[in-house]
């Protein structure tokens, strides 16, 4: 049962950042609900790497300890680079959106006639 | 070395360098503007030149037997498999993925040529090329890749780097409205899979498609697997219940980046048909008894659920089109509403085409769909140029103040003849060759389907007469005396594609035997598939 | 964003050296020991971001500009997608060589034999090929390219002084 933590963390992280991605209207809020789903995912793909007893994959030549899945290391660390690429344009864009309306409500952003 | 070795090394070569040439030229690019502007503008021309060059080569080598596959490994030689476990990241393409190449490079071209005259105005143009640049690189790795893991990197490149360019007019409120939209919507649809392919290879250890597809048992956990991964490519394809980001970011980005953007959104649709087809595909006859006792099988059961979202799709497509008074987002939901078609064409196909009786229908409904992919690519991006044109010489984009332009843009009214003519699906165009397959293929199926389809075409040919009607004909307005024809690349741009499209209308035949058929064998021989790419190595 | 008292600044300009020696440490050991291209260039342009929030972003935009940053950023690009090429180009000059894009070239041959000591020790650095000479363009990317999007951001967001 001590092993399904992580588990239930994940599906714990993704659901509160789906809700705070359709519910709240503040843009920022929007912004740190994606980056909750995105935790959760990568929380995922390291739990899968781990096996009981097990050290990480690094070989240093000493002894046969059973190590780790390698993999999904290199997996988490590809998803966490495009994470701060996303999270970088997205900032950027509320940066524009502050300036031109000069609010971040996003019930009265891009409604205007022209 | 002799000039077939070469072209021999490009040929085996060529799925590395079909991606890594975009690759190298989109960093090259801000070093080579800092020399002049048109060095640069002449050098990211050559570069998508030589890029089409590549893919036509690989074409007439895919062409030349009957259903062949080509592999290619990085960064080894030949062995895929070391102890046996497949280690490398692989690239297959094959009669299918060399369809979508071909799609993107043509339209690829054309955006280029049609954004030397469009964007000449606007600073910041060295950041333009490169985004560009970067995007078509991400649209091509998505298509040619066989892993996993490899796709999702590349769609979320081609996400970015298309997010940036939707956004690139930041002087006014809506575009950059329009971006935050489709980066947000973008980003959970690429999570969702993300989460279905770490489902997937926590199950079976092992990202390449073929060797998923050898080992796949249909668990309780592949379920969860598949929705997320349809769900997560829908959201990209602009599917009904998810296409509120499609009219904004269609509408109010700049016209070339429009246009790329279009094969960006079906490169995801291609990707759901991979997964379904070929991932999943030996089990998608497998009985589901667990839903209400119902004996159903589960390709009848997702061809349903597919065939429901694409009418949505149609409806809510054409209804919302007819009331819109701008220009670019009414021909954004005519997209929609095409998109709807093809989802449409696919939905019967899964239906029917495991069964003993039906597989004829399958087929042909299968060809319908994979044929208006091309079809559909061609008459909405030359719709889009034309609003561009319109926009670049008038600077309006509201129908109610446009009005009698005929008689000083010759050839832009022209070319939107063409294009309304096409998208509607009457005769001489290549709209009507993909409608007749889908009409008779849905009709078999079941006959509302095809009257919907009739119905909602001639809600689009009534649609676009109006703008027609509205923008070109008429009395000349006082305002608009100066108006003169758009410069001459831009032309060049619209002509390229107005000349396939008419080139593909009188010549279906031709087009759907030697392009369309490889597609639809590569993408329903499953066995075929596995073996190659696995075994002979 | 205006710079922090003269404290912060005297020891922020102690502490930075031993920062980005840290983070060159961890690119450069990137194939023996947990570390890499983009995890020492953000321990690098995170010092870099602690320059800048001590002495504020106007001083900063007045010494570095920023189209030599996307020079620098431009050049680590390519030298990652040039190594990578190279596998391919090889096969125009060596005619018994199959190669194919991303191949580690420099691993098995004899023409350079500072690169053929597999399996030494722990701490050596040259016993992977190709794999150091990547972890070193893809850091440079890295800072240039995390640097940038601070140092934008913060002076795109500076309060002007004296309404």
């Amino acid at each position: 049962m001590i092993y399904n933590v992580p588990y239930i963390a994940v599906v714990a992280l993704v659901l509160i950042g789906l809700y705070a991605v359709v519910f709240k209207r503040n843009l920022i809020k929007i912004v740190i609900g994606i980056l909750l789903i995105e935790n959760g995912v990568n929380l995922f793909l390291i739990t899968l790497a781990f096996r009981q007893d097990s050290t990480a994959p690094i070989y240093h030549g000493t002894g046969s300890r059973l190590m780790s899945l390698p993999i999904p290391h290199a997996l988490t660390l590809t998803s966490i680079v495009i994470g701060v690429a996303v999270l970088a344009l997205m900032l950027s864009l509320v940066i524009h959106i502050f300036r031109h309306y000069g609010t971040l409500d996003a019930r009265k952003i891009g409604r205007e006639e022209e | 070395m002799s000039l077939e070795q070469f072209i021999d090394l490009l040929i085996q070569h060529s799925p590395a360098l079909i991606v890594a040439i975009p690759l190298i030229g989109a960093f090259l690019t801000p070093l080579i503007g800092k020399i002049n502007d048109k060095v640069r503008n002449s050098f990211v021309i050559f570069i998508v030149l030589f890029t089409g060059f590549i893919v036509f080569l690989l074409a007439n080598d895919i062409y030349s037997q009957w259903s062949k596959i080509h592999t290619y490994v990085f960064g080894g030689t030949a062995a895929l498999k070391e102890g046996g476990f497949a280690i490398r990241i692989l690239f297959e393409v094959d009669g299918m993925n060399i369809f979508m190449a071909i799609i993107v490079s043509i339209l690829a071209i054309a955006g280029v040529i049609y954004s030397w005259a469009f964007m000449k105005e606007n600073t910041g143009l060295d950041k333009y090329y490169t985004l560009l640049l970067l995007m078509i690189a991400g649209m091509f790795g998505m298509i040619l890749t066989g892993d996993m893991f490899n796709f999702f990197v590349f769609l979320e490149i081609t996400s970015i780097a298309s997010c940036a360019l939707i956004a690139f007019w930041t002087n006014k409120g809506k575009t950059v409205d329009a971006g935050f939209k489709y980066i947000v919507i973008s980003a959970i649809g690429a999570l969702f899979v993300l989460f279905a392919v770490a489902i997937l290879y926590g199950q079976y250890n092992a990202l390449n498609m073929a060797v998923l597809a050898s080992k796949i048992q249909f668990s309780f956990l592949d379920k969860i697997a598949l929705v997320l991964l349809i769900t997560g490519l829908a959201m990209k394809a602009g599917i009904v219940p998810m296409h509120m980001w499609l009219p904004d970011a269609y509408g109010r980005a700049p016209s070339s980046v429009t246009l790329i953007l279009i094969g960006a959104t079906q490169a995801s649709l291609y990707a759901a048909l991979r997964m379904m087809f070929t991932v999943y595909g030996g089990k998608l006859t497998t009985t589901m008894n667990q839903i209400a006792e119902l004996n159903i099988d589960l390709n009848l059961l997702l061809g349903i659920i597919i065939v429901g979202l694409a009418l949505l799709t149609i409806f809510i497509g054409v209804l919302m089109a007819l009331k819109e008074n701008d220009f670019k987002r009414m021909i954004a939901f005519a997209a929609v509403a095409e998109i709807g078609y093809m989802i449409l064409a696919i939905g019967a196909a899964l239906t029917t085409i495991f069964s003993d009786t039906g597989a004829t229908i399958g087929y042909m409904s299968l060809k319908g769909g994979i044929f208006h992919i091309l079809n559909d690519a061609l008459d909405v991006g030359l719709l889009f140029l034309v609003a561009g044109a319109i926009y670049y010489a008038t600077k309006e984009t509201s129908l109610n103040q446009l009005g009698g332009l005929a008689r000083n843009m010759k050839y832009t009214t022209i070319f939107f003849l063409i294009g309304l003519l096409a998208v509607a699906g009457m005769p001489p165009m290549n709209g009507f060759a993909s409608k007749l397959i889908i009409y008779e293929s849905t009709y078999q199926v079941n006959p509302i389907l095809a009257i919907i389809a009739i119905l909602a075409s001639i809600l689009l040919l009534a649609v676009f007469v109006k703008v027609f009607h509205s923008a070109f004909l008429g009395p000349k307005l006082p305002k608009f005396e100066k108006v003169k024809e758009v410069p001459k690349s831009m032309l060049l741009a619209m002509g390229i594609i107005a000349c396939i499209i008419i080139f593909i209308g009188l010549f279906p035949d031709l087009v759907v035997n030697n392009i369309v058929q490889p597609a639809v064998n590569a993408l329903t021989n499953h066995s075929n598939y596995i073996t190659t790419v696995t075994g002979g190595i | 964003m205006i710079g922090m008292s003269k404290i912060v600044k005297t020891i922020t300009s102690a502490v930075f050296p031993f920062v980005m020696i840290y983070g060159l440490y961890v690119i450069a050991h990137g194939h023996l020991t947990p570390g890499g291209g983009f995890q020492g260039g953000a321990v690098v342009a995170s010092s870099l971001a602690m320059i800048l929030v001590a002495y504020g972003s106007v001083w900063v935009v007045g010494r570095i500009k920023e189209k030599h940053l996307s020079i620098l950023e431009s050049l680590g690009a390519i030298g990652f997608i040039g190594l990578a090429f190279l596998g391919i180009i090889l096969v125009l000059f060596y005619s018994s060589y199959e190669g194919s894009f991303f191949k580690n070239f420099l691993i098995g041959q004899n023409t350079i034999p500072i690169f053929n000591e597999i399996g030494k020790g722990l701490s050596n650095i040259n016993t992977a090929g190709v794999l150091p000479l990547m972890n070193f363009a893809v850091g440079l990317k890295v800072i240039a390219g995390l640097f940038v999007i601070v140092l934008v951001m913060a002076y795109a967001t500076r309060v002007k002084e004296g309404k």
